[in-house]
């Protein structure tokens, strides 16, 4: 199994606090990739690492590679936006920018971090994108209201497609479901279950079911004391991890006994 | 809220003074009616706790309601005292000044002691004059200074930024205008409008880069990682996220900086002086508002006394119209954005 996005030994701490540790994984191309364990195991910590987000809280540290398609993303040349462009990422709590349209909102990493683009060109991809994200048809006769008039489900939709009008190759989603009701959820999990076919996913869930049923392969984190930091106890295919996991520890949260 | 009710663990608040009389129970806090069975017991248990916390004896709960309505009462009467003192000036200035207010008072110039008529109409327009020099000066620097007091938290350099701009904040008007006369106008050799200006200018940067911060830390983080996350420059997040969002908020800040520059008198005398002319340069003395009010004031002459009562009404409904119309116009957009 070829790793799109490889980690080795990558660690990150907040002011001196090891927060994970000594992790390595290869997450490939073109699958979902699910990041289960208890809170506090530093499973949106390794999310956000990958695409250099973690570092913009003051005092982070970060140690070990991400190899990104055969480039370390922390290789002193590398620039962070660009990093940013090509992995997108979607927030636990839609955000979308409040006083701009439904059609900006798309557009923003367009208009603000590429370089000029015609207005036929942009228009384009903010169909596109709002048609890939399932939000088109709700939306498509009022692109000019503010991105704050939309539900939560709908805001969340729009934030998948903000992030994918940028035209990532990954997309890391940390807990996008878990401000949303079950039909909300449902929508973003087919909009997933689309998207894989262009995009490599990482998830960060709470909800194991979620990430039994929506991706390939699952990696489980556990920090064992409080003060520990996290580290992957196991990763491997979806469907083995969920029946038959060689560590006790995930068979112990699987089945619930735990987290 | 009666007793039997509380026994039941149904203690619902209904009246506004049983909400006063609960004093400090958080919303989420308050009791209510177990509906599945499966809390049953657990509810039952938990509400005996709150109505041993939220009701007390009737004593206890009456002394409670008549100190809640002191308190308010209180809270009331302060808020009187505080406006009448504005209403009675907002009042006195319209008795005395509209009777000597008119079209020729808004566009002519002064005319000299004896002659009837004649008006503030290069004082109005010097004052815009220095106002727009001062918000040139004041609003740029002031708004960069709070970005970097929002944005860049670098705590050492913050800590001093904003001591100073707390300290200028403080120092009196006239400091800044003598501090201005020693730089610009003993330096030019003249008093000039330019020097108006930059006094007032000073003068606003505090308020301006105070409020600057504060809407800018109002505006969530999460705007700026979601910016951040799309690949969005630093810089670009701040003037197109950050600075967009908080604009509402930034703009009524400028807007009342500018109402506390428009009457300032004393910054004037050292800089700007006072000219009974058309304004004819940005380096000439220039007439002001504040000052022709003043000069007007101190004459012996009844009709200039007439005639500093317009123009202090003149004033107030400047001042009025910009801290008004900013909260009306961009209040709202503040709410949109938060």
């Amino acid at each position: 199994m070829a790793g799109y996005i490889t980690t080795n030994n990558l660690g990150a701490s907040f002011g001196g606090v090891q927060a994970i540790e000594n992790i390595t994984v290869e997450i490939p191309a073109n699958k979902v990739t699910a990041i289960i364990g208890p809170s506090g195991c530093g499973k949106s910590t390794f999310l956000r690492c990958l695409n250099r987000m973690h570092e913009l809280v003051p005092g982070t540290k970060i140690s070990g590679e991400v190899i990104w398609d055969g480039r370390n993303i922390y290789a002193s040349e590398m620039d962070a936006t660009e990093v940013r462009r090509g992995i997108g990422m979607v927030f636990q709590k839609p955000n979308p920018f409040p006083l701009m349209s439904i059609e900006d909102n798309v557009s923003a990493g367009l208009r603000l971090a590429a370089g000029r683009m015609s207005k036929a060109r942009i228009a384009e991809i903010i169909e596109h994108s709002l048609k890939l994200a399932a939000l088109w048809d709700e939306v498509k006769n009022k692109l000019g209201r503010p991105g704050g008039s939309l539900s939560g489900g709908q805001q969340q939709r729009l934030c998948i497609a903000r992030a994918l009008a940028v035209q990532p190759d990954v997309i890391l989603m940390d807990e996008p479901c878990s401000a949303l009701d079950p039909a909300s959820t449902q929508k973003i999990e087919d909009t997933i279950d689309k998207l894989k076919k262009d995009y490599t996913i990482v998830i960060v869930t709470h909800n194991m079911q979620q990430a039994a049923r929506v991706s390939d392969f699952t990696g489980f984190m556990l920090a064992r004391e409080m003060s520990d930091p996290g580290r992957m106890i196991e990763y491997g295919p979806t469907n083995k991890i969920f029946t038959m996991p060689d560590r006790k520890e995930t068979e112990n949260y699987i089945t619930g006994r735990f987290g | 809220m009666n007793e039997e009710q509380a026994i039941n663990g149904r203690l619902q608040m209904q009246k506004e003074e049983d909400y006063e009389a609960a004093e400090l129970a958080p919303p989420a806090a308050r009791p209510s009616a177990p509906t599945h069975e499966s809390m049953g017991e657990e509810a039952t248990g938990k509400a005996s706790r709150d109505r041993k916390l939220y009701s007390g004896s009737a004593a206890r709960r009456r002394s409670r309601n008549i100190r809640s309505r002191l308190a308010y009462s209180l809270c009331a009467l302060s808020t009187v005292i505080a406006t009448v003192p504005l209403l009675l000036i907002l009042f006195y200035v319209i008795y005395q000044g509209a009777g000597a207010l008119n079209l020729s008072f808004l566009t002519d110039l002064p005319k000299p002691v004896g002659e009837s008529g004649g008006g503030m109409g290069n004082a109005i327009v010097g004052s815009l004059i220095l106002i727009g020099i001062a918000a040139v000066i004041g609003v740029p620097f002031g708004v960069l200074a709070g970005t970097q007091l929002a944005e860049y938290r670098s705590p050492r350099l913050s800590w001093v930024v904003r001591l100073l701009s707390d300290i200028l904040s403080g120092v009196p008007s006239i400091i800044v205008g003598i501090f201005v006369y020693t730089l610009l106008v003993l330096t030019f050799k003249q008093f000039s409008a330019i020097a108006g200006g930059v006094a007032l200018g000073i003068l606003m940067l505090p308020t301006v880069a105070r409020t600057t911060e504060e809407m800018m830390r109002m505006v969530p983080d999460s705007l700026r990682e979601a910016s951040l996350a799309l690949g969005i420059p630093r810089w670009r997040t701040i003037t197109s996220v950050v600075i967009k969002t908080a604009a509402g908020g930034i703009m009524t800040g400028v807007m009342l900086a500018t109402a506390r520059i428009a009457g300032e008198t004393a910054p004037l005398l050292f800089t700007a002086l006072n000219s009974r002319t058309w304004p004819t340069g940005l380096d000439k003395p220039i007439a002001s508002l504040p000052v022709q009010i003043y000069t007007y004031a101190i004459s012996p002459f009844d009709a200039w006394h007439k005639q500093a009562w317009a123009g202090s009404l003149v004033l107030v409904l400047i001042v009025l119209f910009l801290s008004i119309g900013s909260k009306l116009y961009f209040g709202r957009r503040m709410k949109r954005a938060t």
